[in-house]
């Protein structure tokens, strides 16, 4: 009996072409590679990045915020924290850059919400139903043009007008070859699952040899995604989602493990891309931030700015800190509780793209975010 | 006639099982399950009770607790390696045997499932239980997750929303799994207490306060602001867990030994009355919050918000909008009598259209399958709660308070697809040697078996295959 991957690259059924639809399989003329990290949860962007230089900090935070400056101190402002010390050598090599109190533009504490907004790119929660990172998709050479996201189905983010991949391991025997061509022609009149169908096979032939196995953390996920992203035919626009960020309750322990898990997916994308790393661009975003001040149960409630992050091995401002720092003394507060926005996430993400992809700024604006724009 | 009965059993139900007849009259067959429906589960019965899951969940803790003094005593201990040396191995038993009850109450949950008569009902138990939606990957829900629904969701499906929101809310899978368990009134004696002695400020948490208006009720922006989710927060204090939480309100109140139980601690209430939505609250203790659960029980904006997510689960991802006004009218003008909503959804023209508007979770493809082979259980029984994590619906782990999504593009992705084929093969294999896929599809299906589906089963290479391509098809990945 035929392996299904191996029926599946020997494109019996001209599959790997119908994979990512109107694409050719020509040898690609950019190579760039964009990964998109979600946090959805609401990271606390003040324990990530520490603004241990703020003397408002301490005082705002206390005891609970001592740990924060045994982090790798990156200037006389910011500490990051200690479980991302691959981060901070990245940092060092200026392969990262980070920006503070930044949000987009919704104001409210709703994680449902925010999430809509920070994946729609849209200006209102609900108001669309494709995301920047499938428009950014349309922005791109027709060979660029393939986004994947490793996940069950495409998150909303990645949704837009060129179909994208979704990818999850598994850990379950292969079916039958013969059934999957059988599947292939029930499914021929029905344009919504035959388009699933040829893309859930194309997505299963590029994920090779760690298919099967179990994911254990945030290293063996870099690794199989920077497997994905392999070659001519890889994926070049990727979206990971990291959770466990919501951090009412004990703070420091679960983000301590939420950022370590982090760091180590960043540094094993990048041991495993090995020279593509320089065609590389990573950025971590979540929806808001969190509350300056601890709760009564050793953790933070809903916010609004928190930090963002880029990593790549040619980064514009790599190994510097972009941030307009509103200061936090409680009149300095966003209504008296939450680190004030200075920047809008729309603009970091529109102009680092822009500059990675080199396309125009204010037209990728346009269609990314057009209700920003 | 034939396409309304499948219509019953396959869009309103769990799917049609080959050994029951087709009901004679559809909306007569569904409302009477409302009356039939038996809350009690029949394997619910060998649960464990919610002392001894308490009393596990403690075990753990104390390992844990031990471990952190030995990491405060090492004195050479490097930075980062406060927590060395202990069994892990102990560590390793508790949290299994807590898993264990949770793999348990997930067959108890499938086996109702799958062979229930009632399967309205059950989809119904389903979506109330995601509606009011806790997540396994706290590991105190872990252990408790079955009870919540057996004991707070099920109980009160057929009776006022008013009281399946107190029953879920104060249920300690749902106070532990939002924080309010450990949320103290700034001001109440047990924080002017240890503020005294301890230069310790105890305070709020406004997890589960915002989470019942964003999600529960009202619905996101909506009537309530910021303001009111931290009046609500208030209120909601006192409402804790007894033996399974940590810290000094554990302390004061282990003496009382309800473990494992939700209670009201008058300690930690803040004092004093609360506005929430504009309405004062004078009452004091717990019948403060229940009085402000019960107002916004009957909500209008609760109203349009249950109406719309029924509607989005049985009818279309955008459901007409005049399906959704009569659902809203019904449930306003009854308080929030939920069997009466119901019977407005069986009775509404837009559930009967021919045109399968709904792509099945993996929960209900899965279900529908076994009860369509007329199986109890997944190729590999010990791990149907794998399965379904595997398809990306682990059983009471939607990783948010917000619980499953009910929208197409959740479920419908390559990967997922793919994760259905490979399972439909192995459940199809089993089955073939005592089933016909031939004369199983229209008995399942009915009028809606397409001729495509119908040739393609004929045609199959095996009984097998034939199964895995009914399970598979177009008209039984959809309702």
């Amino acid at each position: 009996m035929l392996n299904r991957r191996y029926f599946v690259t020997s494109g019996v059924l001209g599959l790997g072409v119908a994979a990512f639809p109107g694409v050719g399989w020509a040898a690609p003329s950019t190579n760039k590679k964009f990964v998109f990290i979600i946090q959805r949860g609401a990271a606390d962007g003040l324990a990530t990045l520490a603004p241990t230089g703020d003397p408002d900090f301490l005082r705002a935070r206390g005891d609970l915020a001592a740990d924060a400056t045994t982090g790798v101190k990156l200037d006389n402002m910011f500490t990051l924290h200690p479980a991302m010390a691959e981060s901070a050598k990245l940092f060092a090599l200026k392969q990262a850059s980070f920006s503070h109190a930044l949000a987009s533009g919704y104001r409210e504490r709703s994680h449902f919400d925010a999430q809509n907004i920070l994946e729609s790119g849209g200006g209102r929660p609900y108001a669309r139903d494709d995301g920047w990172l499938g428009r950014l998709l349309t922005l791109l050479r027709p060979d660029d043009a393939k986004g994947l996201a490793v996940a069950p189905a495409v998150p909303l983010a990645l949704r837009g007008p060129i179909a994208a991949n979704s990818y999850a391991p598994s850990r379950m025997p292969d079916a039958n070859s013969d059934l999957m061509a059988r599947l292939t022609n029930l499914y021929a009149e029905d344009a919504q699952l035959s388009a699933l169908w040829s893309s859930a096979q194309a997505a299963e032939a590029m994920a090779g040899a760690p298919a099967d196995q179990a994911l254990k953390g945030g290293a063996a996920l870099g690794q199989m995604t920077a497997g994905l992203m392999n070659g001519p035919n890889g994926a070049r626009v990727v979206m990971l989602e990291a959770n466990g960020w919501d951090t009412h309750f004990q703070q420091k322990g679960r983000l301590n493990a939420a950022l370590g898990q982090l760091d180590a997916l960043v540094g094993s994308l990048r041991a495993t891309l090995g020279s593509e790393w320089s065609n590389t661009l990573v950025m971590v975003a979540t929806e808001f931030g969190r509350t300056v001040a601890f709760n009564g149960t050793g953790g933070t409630d809903h916010g609004t700015a928190s930090a963002a992050m880029l990593f790549g091995g040619s980064l514009a401002n790599g190994g510097k800190i972009v941030t307009d720092w509103p200061g936090l003394k409680a009149s300095q507060l966003y209504e008296g509780r939450d680190l004030k926005p200075t920047m809008r996430f729309e603009q970091f993400t529109s102009d680092a793209l822009a500059q990675h992809f080199g396309l125009d700024p204010l037209r990728t604006r346009g269609v990314l975010f057009p209700d920003f724009a | 006639m034939m396409t309304n009965a499948a219509i019953a059993m396959n869009r309103f139900g769990l799917g049609a099982r080959p050994s029951a007849s087709l009901p004679v009259s559809p909306t007569d067959w569904l409302k009477s399950q409302i009356g039939k429906y038996d809350s009690k589960l029949s394997a619910s019965a060998s649960q464990p009770s919610r002392a001894s899951i308490a009393a596990g969940f403690r075990e753990y803790q104390l390992d844990r607790k031990e471990r952190q003094v030995a990491g405060k005593g090492a004195v050479a201990a490097m930075p980062g390696d406060n927590m060395p040396q202990i069994d892990p191995a102990k560590i390793e038993k508790v949290v299994n045997a807590l898993r264990l009850q949770y793999v348990a109450a997930v067959d108890a949950r499938m086996d109702a499932a799958i062979t229930s008569d009632t399967d309205f009902a059950e989809r119904l138990v389903h979506f109330w239980s995601n509606h009011f939606a806790v997540s396994i990957d706290k590991l105190p829900v872990l252990a408790l997750a079955g009870d919540y629904e057996f004991t707070a969701i099920r109980p009160h499906i057929m009776g006022k929303f008013s009281d399946l929101l107190f029953a879920a809310v104060t249920h300690p899978a749902m106070l532990l799994y939002l924080d309010q368990a450990q949320s103290i009134g700034p001001n109440s004696p047990l924080a002017a207490q240890v503020a005294a002695r301890r230069n310790r400020i105890l305070g709020l948490n406004e997890n589960l306060a915002r989470e019942i208006l964003e999600l529960h009720t009202l619905g996101a922006r909506t009537v309530y602001d910021q303001n009111d989710v931290t009046e609500f927060a208030r209120a909601l204090t006192g409402f804790t867990v007894g033996g399974m939480g940590k810290g000094p309100v554990q302390r004061l109140m282990a003496q009382n030994g309800k473990d494992g139980d939700s209670q009201f601690f008058a300690a930690i209430h803040e004092p004093g009355d609360r506005t929430v939505i504009g309405q004062r609250y004078g009452q004091q203790g717990a019948a403060q919050a229940r009085a402000i659960l019960s107002d916004i029980a009957t909500h209008p904006a609760t109203a349009k918000h249950i109406a719309t997510k029924l509607a989005q689960h049985f009818a279309a991802d955008v459901p007409p909008p005049s399906l959704v006004a009569r659902l809203e009218n019904s449930f306003l003008e009854s308080g929030g009598d939920l069997p009466k909503l119901y019977r407005t959804l069986i009775d509404s023209p837009e559930m009967w259209l021919a045109k399968q508007a709904k792509f099945k979770s993996p929960w209900d493809w899965v279900i529908s399958s076994l009860r369509a082979l007329n199986v109890r259980e997944l190729p590999n029984n010990r791990q149907s709660a794998n399965m379904l994590a595997q398809m990306g619906q682990p059983i009471w782990k939607p990783g948010s308070p917000a619980g499953f999504s009910d929208m197409t593009e959740n479920w419908a992705g390559g990967a997922a697809l793919m994760r259905r084929v490979e399972i439909a093969s192995r459940i199809a294999e089993r089955s073939a040697n005592r089933v016909d896929a031939r004369t199983l599809a229209p008995r399942i299906l009915s009028t809606q078996l397409s001729t495509m589906t119908a040739e393609s089963i004929a045609r199959a290479e095996s009984p097998s295959q034939g199964l895995a391509l009914l399970l598979l098809s177009p008209e039984f990945l959809r309702r």
